[in-house]
């Protein structure tokens, strides 16, 4: 079992990550990546690599910003109704700490409002940690959605 | 509820203009299905999904749930997803392997891969003296009425009259001809993920706003310029070609909107469409120079021009699908109820062409077509809200008399007018299709 520091350490830098993403601060959340940083969420648990293949989500900090940059452009019109997220993010284990790297799982849930629509977003996060000078950097996180593999009713905008 | 009578369908499309209810009414919504997508050949799925005996993949044609399987004759069968006793769905799962036979999961019937009727439990006692038997037709899955593949691409007709296949292509046939002769090896297969979408919309605006040449620039304008900037900032770090998966992104905004006009579209009987290239697909980067010449090995440096030289971004093969032939995706169109509808996403490989040419593609379908789309998810509010306004009492019409008059006919196909790209003569061509169609 990992130290009672560490995980806590982890876990408020878990429940950080998600209160910048619900407060869209989308530079703060691209900030927590390590310069070859990647998000990724696979289309199915079976992939075991981002790169090469189908992804809902693979992006480097490159495709962040653009993306970023997508949603705070005033003619993003598909950004322009009520939107709001709330993430909660449970269930911290830590798979692994040595040294630098610390090796995350946990569970989130994510609730949508989009114009007068909800939608429920849940599944299993795994953070690749690297401690840096500036604290917890992520050089991999990786999104199991549990509804990943069903019929999008409308598109995901921003990162889960 | 279905109302008694049908609005005139000759009264809701005049050459410029329709009627709204083709989008919002439900009882045109249901004749819809039944003249037009339970009638024409409709686009099932690649040979390549199914690659082993017993493998199956379903999907609607119309109204009805469909699947395809691959045989132990080695050919794809398209049947009902409905097992001739009571009724029930054969294949529950989207896609699987159902082995030797189907086999009911109520009553246990079993049938061969081509429907045919295979056993009953007990069926000499339980059936004595009956009027069925073995051979009954009606004891056998339905098949579809005619199936049809080309180049690895299967269609079924739920229709057993109507032209062939290659008739209803005619022309938009390209589309799987330039696609397969991309290939060093002139196929291409599936790469096993499809990605599902659903707007809330009639299906029709989605086929028409394939190839509106005039909205990339309004509706994608933010992701242009946002990938735009990226660009930029990547090419004075990078070599030479590495940012083309944001060019994909980029054109979108680098295209101005005067600029739209200089492409074109050529449109064809039966509804279908192709809309000429933009995206400055042939660079020189390495990558490129070393498949051309797999290229050339294999078809000749005449032959090689010729394929690389088709200068396409999109064929519409009208009413159900979309096809991106250089970047080799597709999306296929199923009509879920008059304000919704399900675009199910494919891409694939070249074979015997570099995993660089292959990373194209990919990066095209993760970045424009999966369901965390930096592209589409500007044009499913654009359907949205036009579903939202054509429902409403605020107008009687839809208006496509851009650069009506001006497009230039010829036996068998209507193009846009050089400089007028952004004709909507595709829209006034699918209506066109539409309604001839309607009238049965």
């Amino acid at each position: 079992m990992a130290k009672p520091d560490v995980q806590h350490e982890v876990e408020q830098f878990l429940y950080r990550q998600a209160e910048i993403l619900d407060g869209k601060q989308w530079q703060g959340w691209i900030d927590l990546f390590t310069p070859d940083g990647i998000y990724w969420m696979p289309p199915a648990p079976e992939y075991k690599t981002w790169d090469g293949q189908p992804a809902i989500f693979a992006e480097d900090k490159n495709l962040m910003t653009v993306r970023m940059n997508r949603v705070l452009h005033p003619d993003a019109w598909s950004q322009r109704p009520l939107w709001e997220t709330n993430h909660v993010v449970s269930n911290v284990i830590i798979e692994k700490a040595s040294g630098e790297e610390i090796v995350a799982r946990s569970r989130f849930h994510m609730m949508e409002l989009r114009r007068d629509d909800v939608r429920h977003f849940a599944g299993s996060y795994r953070h690749e940690l690297k401690r840096t000078r500036d604290g917890l950097r992520i050089k991999l996180q990786r999104v199991d959605m549990t509804n990943a593999q069903a019929a999008y009713d409308y598109v995901l905008q921003v990162w889960v | 509820m279905l109302r008694e009578s049908i609005p005139d369908i000759g009264k809701m499309v005049e050459p410029d203009r329709v009627r709204r209810e083709v989008y919002t009414d439900p009882a045109i919504f249901e004749l819809e299905m039944q003249n037009i997508h339970e009638k024409v050949w409709i686009y099932c799925g690649h040979e390549s999904q199914v690659p082993k005996v017993g493998d199956y993949y379903t999907m609607q044609i119309g109204r009805q749930p469909m699947l395809m399987v691959r045989g132990k004759d080695n050919k794809v069968h398209v049947l009902y997803n409905r097992c001739p006793h009571r009724g029930n769905m054969m294949c529950g799962d989207r896609h699987g392997n159902t082995g030797e036979q189907f086999r009911c999961s109520y009553h246990a019937w079993t049938f061969h891969h081509d429907g045919k009727l295979k056993n009953i439990p007990m069926m000499d006692s339980g059936y004595a003296g009956n009027r069925l038997n073995k051979e009954s037709p009606e004891l056998s899955m339905k098949r579809a009425a005619r199936v049809e593949s080309y180049r690895g691409f299967v269609f079924a007709s739920l229709s057993p009259t109507g032209p062939s296949l290659k008739e209803f292509l005619g022309k938009s046939i390209v589309a799987f001809d330039d696609m397969c002769d991309r290939a060093p090896e002139g196929e291409v297969e599936v790469v096993p993920n499809c990605f599902r979408v659903i707007q809330h919309s009639n299906w029709k605006l989605f086929m028409e706003n394939q190839i509106d040449a005039l909205h990339p620039s309004v509706t994608h304008q933010s992701t242009g310029r946002a990938a735009h900037e990226v660009e930029k900032e990547i090419a004075k770090k990078a070599r030479a070609g590495e940012a083309l998966s944001y060019h994909m992104l980029s054109a979108f905004a680098t295209v101005t909107i005067d600029k739209w006009d200089n492409f074109q579209t050529i449109n064809y009987p039966y509804g279908h469409c192709i809309l000429t290239g933009y995206m400055g697909l042939r660079p020189q980067d390495p990558d490129t120079k070393a498949y051309d010449q797999i290229m050339i090995k294999a078809y000749g440096q005449k032959r090689f021009e010729e394929i690389v030289g088709v200068n396409i971004h999109h064929v519409l093969v009208y009413p159900g699908l979309s096809v991106q032939s250089p970047l080799q995706q597709l999306r296929a169109v199923r009509p879920l109820g008059v304000d919704r509808t399900l675009t199910e996403i494919w891409h694939f490989r070249l074979k015997g062409a570099p995993e660089a040419i292959y990373r194209r593609s990919l990066a095209y379908y993760n970045l424009v077509n999966s369901p965390a789309t930096l592209i589409n998810a500007d044009d499913l509010e654009n359907f949205w809200k036009c579903h939202q306004g054509l429902s409403s009492d605020g107008g009687d019409w839809v208006s496509f008399a851009r650069h009506f008059g001006h497009d230039i006919e010829r036996p068998g196909e209507v193009s846009s007018a050089p400089n007028q790209g952004t004709s909507e003569a595709p829209m006034r061509n699918q209506m066109k299709a539409w309604a001839e169609y309607m009238r049965g």
